[in-house]
């Protein structure tokens, strides 16, 4: 594999756009939670190929780490959000969430 | 001490929380106000160059934490300590529910420590950290009273986000490629050596590119600005206070001035910021006026003196840049006291619509006054500390050489003039809405800040020719071109 | 032996693959163990590319955990409108119709990327990196380990204050 950069964003570059078409195309809340995951899974596999890229996975690793414990936390409190709008409105779609405007 | 900033408030979190229940909801709101006006006096007491400081540190030494703080750093605790010493007191006023209330002085403490940490980082994985915890934080203060709108607000604003992030994460990754290290000194020295070759320069571009683009998210610039009117606005008015006074502007504006001077060495003038923030000023300012709902005018309002802070950036010399830091300051205190008046409004009259509103400076002389102050200052009226800034900023800009930006600055100063007038006329002035003939003065817990922020506003204007020696001429520092 | 470069580009596909059945699946619970598909394909390649420990955090953390936030959020949520048969047909229709669109432009965009391949402008220093990892995460990341503390502690609220209602009224029956 001689250009090992590009074959990895290239993937990268993959799972952004499955991801932002996730976000785009879905009025399901928990399908746009399932968008930025995979948008996170992106950003993980991009870090990784640069540590690895530039010889410093050691470097690298406690960043993935600590990323990957955060964007879970964000990822639990959106969640409880959803939950929360599907008490109110008992439906998750997101045209329950639509109705600020100006 | 300068660990203090994050350390502390984190041992009072943890020291309410493992205190009995009862005991800790009640002391909640003294830890958190005691805390804050220890921050302020000992941010003000701190020597101008806080980092020299640095090595005597003697918590730092055991923690051993690699934080540094800067001259502008001093500017922001002050903002940070005061806009969180008005929401506790907004809280206190406007949260009937004891528990709740905790919980909300918790996420206050905890959004506190995050937006310390965003001034004290020197890597830039670290600030990304800090502004997480800012985010989630904010969040949940959205969502806290769980309502369909505060559930909507805090929705946006938690996918705006969520692509901010992923946005500023990939930069990282460019960047750790070229550099091997995300400290902020490292990164600088290696993409200011001027030995980088045209593709090269390309490539730091993209990725720099992408990272500006991820704090204009954060920090609600006009093309990327769509959540935060629905954000603020949707909050309860209690978390709007923190979200409109501070929030936005360490996690992008400050950021961004940070990095523009720590890590990308920007030294000259900036044509996409002048342009982001001319498009700010204008599409808030004209926003603004057409709003029915007091806080969400004040929201845009928020985007269109942001607005001025990014120019005053973008024209990257010194003159420009001190006037960016001043409105900074200043915007968090005259945006503060006005959604404390908002709340004020709201809490007694029971709304926040404009139309249904009227005649209420009668019976709120304090609230009524108050208001009139921050939006004076807002507008750039002299002599209040807001007309000193934009001075600055303007002048500046115009120094820089893009005149056109600076006389379109002036002329939309006009039209924040304007839809303030209007907003006093239909809240405070003219003849008393029907229904509000019982309407009273806020109580205690809201006149404490309302006095507090109007007292710096009206006194920061008077007293600046004072400040610029003791105040602007050592910020001058970071900025030499 | 299979080199580290096949390895990897059967794993990318496979994780590709995944992340696009995640998105393209019906049924929501299908969605979610999609998503762990991608993750556990990820932390093998986080593996192959030496990053061991980043790679069981990849695992136990997003195949493991944030699977639970889902299941459990999900669990929370009934299904919403008649699960007669002809209409599951007819929604699996209208989704297919939604989404067909996305396996051609990944098809379209692979085919792009690898006909502009563009190299790094600069060859990474690649000099072996002085730090072992305990001392990078605990002397150098110091504040970070501080910053995920607050974190977590920011998460604990938001479940308290946005999940603990509903186990309440969940517990008194419906309403």
């Amino acid at each position: 594999m001689e250009n090992l950069f590009w074959f990895l964003t290239s993937f990268v570059a993959l799972l952004f756009i499955i991801g932002l078409y996730a976000l785009l195309a879905t009025r399901n809340l928990l399908r746009i939670l399932i968008g930025m995951e995979i948008l996170t899974k992106g950003v993980t596999l991009l870090l990784i190929a640069a540590g690895f890229l530039a010889g410093r996975q050691n470097a690298m690793q406690p960043i993935v780490i600590t990323m990957i414990v955060v964007e879970v936390v964000i990822i639990a409190v959106a969640a409880g959000i959803v939950i929360a709008s599907y008490r109110n409105n008992k439906t998750i779609s997101v045209r329950a969430l639509r109705n600020l405007k100006g | 001490m300068i660990t203090l900033y994050i350390a502390l408030p984190l041992a009072v979190v943890l020291l309410l929380n493992l205190s009995p229940r009862r005991t800790a909801n009640a002391l909640s709101l003294w830890c958190g106000l005691v805390l804050t006006v220890f921050a302020g006096a000992y941010t003000l007491a701190m020597p101008h160059v806080p980092g020299l400081a640095d090595a005597f540190d003697p918590a730092n030494r055991v923690l051993q934490w690699k934080i540094e703080a800067g001259n502008l750093a001093g500017v922001m605790f002050l903002s940070i300590a005061l806009v969180v010493f008005s929401a506790f007191w907004v809280g206190r006023y406007l949260i009937a529910d004891s528990n709740r209330r905790f919980i909300f002085n918790n996420l206050l403490l905890l959004c506190m420590t995050g937006m310390n940490g965003i001034v004290l980082s020197n890597d830039l994985f670290t600030l990304y950290v800090f502004l997480e915890v800012v985010a989630a934080s904010s969040f949940i203060l959205i969502a806290l009273e769980r309502t369909n709108a505060g559930l909507e607000g805090a929705f946006k604003y938690v996918l705006l986000s969520a692509v901010a992030t992923v946005l500023v994460l990939s930069s990282m990754a460019l960047i750790f490629v070229l550099v091997g290290s995300l400290d902020y000194g490292t990164v600088k020295a290696v993409l200011t050596s001027g030995q980088l070759d045209a593709a090269t320069s390309r490539f730091v571009t993209f990725a720099i590119g992408l990272f500006v683009v991820g704090l204009f998210i954060k920090g609600g610039m006009v093309p990327f600005h769509g959540w935060l009117p629905d954000a603020y606005s949707s909050a309860p008015t209690a978390s709007s206070v923190l979200l409109g006074g501070i929030v936005t502007k360490a996690a992008g504006v400050f950021t961004l001035i940070q990095l523009a001077q720590n890590v990308f060495g920007w030294d000259k003038p900036s044509p996409v910021l002048l342009a982001v923030g001319t498009l700010s000023i204008a599409v808030g300012a004209f926003a603004a006026l057409g709003q029915r709902n007091f806080k969400r005018m004040l929201a845009y309002s928020s985007i269109s003196q942001i607005g001025y802070i990014i120019i005053g950036l973008g024209a990257a010399n010194e003159v420009a840049v001190v006037g960016a830091i001043l409105h900074l300051f200043n915007h968090s205190t005259f945006k503060t006291l006005l959604f404390v008046n908002s709340a004020a409004v709201e809490k007694q009259a029971g709304t926040v619509d404009m139309d249904k509103l009227g005649g209420l400076a009668n019976k709120m002389p304090v609230t009524g006054f108050t208001s009139v102050l921050a939006m004076l200052s807002t507008a750039g009226v002299p002599p209040l500390s807001g007309f000193w800034s934009k001075l600055l900023i303007v002048l500046g800009v115009w120094l820089s050489g893009a005149h056109a930006v600076a006389v379109t600055a002036i002329l939309l100063s006009v039209v924040t003039l304007a839809y303030f007038l209007s907003m006093q006329r239909r809240v405070f002035f003219g003849r008393l809405a029907p229904g509000l003939e019982g309407v009273k003065e806020a109580g205690g817990w809201l006149l404490v800040p309302e006095i507090v922020l109007a007292v710096i506003t009206l006194g920061l204007g008077l007293t600046m020719p004072w400040f610029f020696n003791t105040f602007l001429v050592p910020l001058r520092s970071l900025w030499s071109l | 032996m299979l080199s580290l470069g096949t390895i990897l580009l059967i794993l990318l596909v496979l994780m590709v693959l995944s992340a696009l059945w995640a998105v393209m699946a019906t049924d929501l619970l299908r969605s979610t163990i999609a998503l762990a598909l991608t993750s556990v394909f990820l932390a093998i390649a986080i593996y192959m590319m030496g990053a061991p420990l980043a790679a069981v955090f990849e695992l136990s953390v997003c195949a493991g955990l944030i699977t639970v936030v889902f299941i459990s959020a999900i669990s929370m949520i009934k299904p919403e409108g008649n699960t007669r048969k002809e209409d599951l047909a007819r929604k699996r229709r209208k989704r297919l119709k939604k989404y067909i669109p996305l396996p051609i432009l990944l098809a379209v965009a692979g085919v792009l990327l690898w006909l502009n391949r563009v190299d790094l402008p600069f060859t990474p220093d690649a000099d072996v990196f002085p730090l072992t990892l305990s001392e990078i995460m605990w002397d150098v990341r110091r504040v970070d380990i501080a910053g995920q503390a607050v974190m977590i502690l920011v998460g604990v609220f938001g479940i308290v204050v946005l999940f603990k209602e509903f186990v309440r009224r969940g517990k008194g029956g419906e309403e």
